[in-house]
């Protein structure tokens, strides 16, 4: 969803320039300096196991991610976003978010929701299409619908963030 | 307004829409002069279905959400049939709404009071027909029913629904003061997500009996009061939301009480084009009629 769409910009914010990128992983383009924080995130981790459980972990989050963003990249409605965008980088730092948000183990080391969409020009279209991939992958990984609602209401306070008004 | 402009309403704006449906993606280029204008960009049910006066909503209810599916960058529009079985009558509707960026809606609708059989037992005449034209308009002020999960706000949303009914002169002769009335409503809806629950309150001024279907205020009461309508819905699925509603009504006529209506529904989204609602409804006593419980069924096509 957004967090995609965020991290999407994250790669198309690339400053050639900058040589000492702390913040991308070999394999990634370089992306300008920014304070890595999990409060990037956009949203506090659930608590307990269950929710990282009911995602299959680490694995099945790593399926959901590819398979939105796979989903996402071939829909016509929202390929033109993904165009600039470094895809490697993005689920990584989408994995990370999950991971983070399921209270997974993990830290998320991407931008803000804000920065990673500030140029990327989503719009409410955009992102209700980038959820309905999002559910359609986590019903593919057999996340249950209920459990999908409570993922996604720690994502939609984000929409704001990522949709350009 | 009258019948005639209520249908001449409906019959100009259904042919746009169902160009538009049978059109598929030529939709959007139908509207690519109005800026912003994509189609779809809400999620599944939530623009609610047709409520029985036309607008986006429940079946008894109307709800804050506009109607269709188009988000702040779209448009979206239905038309829908509605039919309701009861024991003694039967109630017919028939409208189109559309949805403009998420923040207007306007609807009309036409809706037939059959009195059948009962029309006979009543004096009226054996198939004696209510027909009242409904046409409405609703405005978003706040609040996002379905994204604003970091908050407490529902979705908030004010509208209007004029009525106007063709039978004066029966409305008249058991004790109603108008054959037209004007509905104001307030109405707040919010998605828990995270409990898969969907909750709706409106309160709607209103001096319609049977909703406008027996006219506007009555012998024992001619004044505005404020009534309540709720709706409680559970998703099972994405496609299915399940739950009850209850709608609280006047009861102005001397000849007959009214009680309040209650519904236990399903509504089922094939696609963002076809919905289809069914409904256990209770609508209590009509026009002295007792017990009026039935199946309500609902068709909605659109975008």
């Amino acid at each position: 969803m957004r967090i995609a769409l965020l991290f999407a910009l994250m790669a198309v914010t690339t400053g050639p320039a900058l040589a000492q990128d702390a913040h991308a992983v070999p394999g990634e383009e370089p992306v300008d300096p920014y304070v890595v924080s999990d409060a990037n995130a956009g949203a506090t981790p659930f608590e307990g196991q269950a929710m990282w459980a009911a995602f299959n972990e680490g694995e099945g989050v790593g399926r959901i991610v590819d398979q939105m963003l796979d989903l996402s990249a071939a829909d016509p409605r929202t390929a033109g976003i993904f165009v600039a965008t470094d895809m490697v980088r993005l689920r990584r730092t989408l994995r990370e978010q999950f991971c983070y948000i399921l209270n997974g183990g993990c830290r998320y080391t991407g931008r803000s929701m804000a920065d990673a969409h500030d140029e990327i020009g989503l719009q409410p279209a955009d992102f209700g299409a980038l959820v309905e991939h999002l559910q359609t992958a986590m019903t593919a990984e057999g996340v249950p619908f209920r459990t999908q609602n409570r993922f996604l209401a720690k994502l939609a306070p984000m929409r704001p963030d990522t949709v350009t008004r | 307004m009258t019948h005639e402009v209520g249908a001449s309403v409906i019959r100009s704006i259904f042919p746009c829409l169902l160009a538009c449906l049978l059109a598929g993606p030529a939709a959007a280029q139908v509207f690519d002069w109005v800026p912003d204008s994509r189609t779809g960009g809400k999620l599944l049910l939530t623009g609610g279905v047709s409520s029985v006066e036309g607008a986006g909503g429940g079946g008894l209810a109307t709800w804050a959400v506009t109607t269709g599916y188009g988000a702040e960058d779209g448009i979206g529009g239905n038309v829908h049939a509605t039919y309701v079985s009861l024991p003694d009558y039967e109630l017919r509707s028939v409208g189109a709404a559309v949805g403009l960026w998420d923040r207007v809606e306007l609807s009309v609708a036409r809706q037939e009071f059959d009195t059948g059989s009962t029309g006979a037992l009543l004096g009226l005449g054996e198939g004696f027909t209510f027909t009242q034209d409904v046409v409405g308009v609703k405005v978003k002020l706040v609040g996002d029913a379905v994204y604003g999960q970091a908050s407490w706000l529902p979705q908030v949303s004010i509208g209007v629904q004029h009525k106007s009914n063709d039978q004066g002169a029966v409305i008249s002769a058991v004790g109603g003061r108008d054959d037209e009335g004007t509905d104001v409503y307030v109405a707040a809806t919010k998605l828990f997500l995270s409990e898969s629950l969907l909750v709706n309150g409106t309160v709607r001024w209103t001096k319609a009996n049977q909703t406008g279907l027996l006219g506007f205020g009555g012998d024992r009461n001619d004044d505005y009061a404020p009534r309540f309508e709720g709706s409680v819905g559970y998703l099972l699925t994405r496609n299915l939301l399940v739950g009850a509603e209850y709608r609280t009504k006047p009861d102005n006529l001397g000849f007959a009480a009214e009680d309040d209506a209650f519904d236990l529904f399903a509504a089922y989204a094939f696609s963002k084009n076809v919905s289809l609602t069914a409904a256990y409804v209770d609508l209590g006593s009509i026009a002295t009629f007792e017990d009026q419980r039935g199946l309500y069924l609902s068709l909605q096509v659109g975008f």
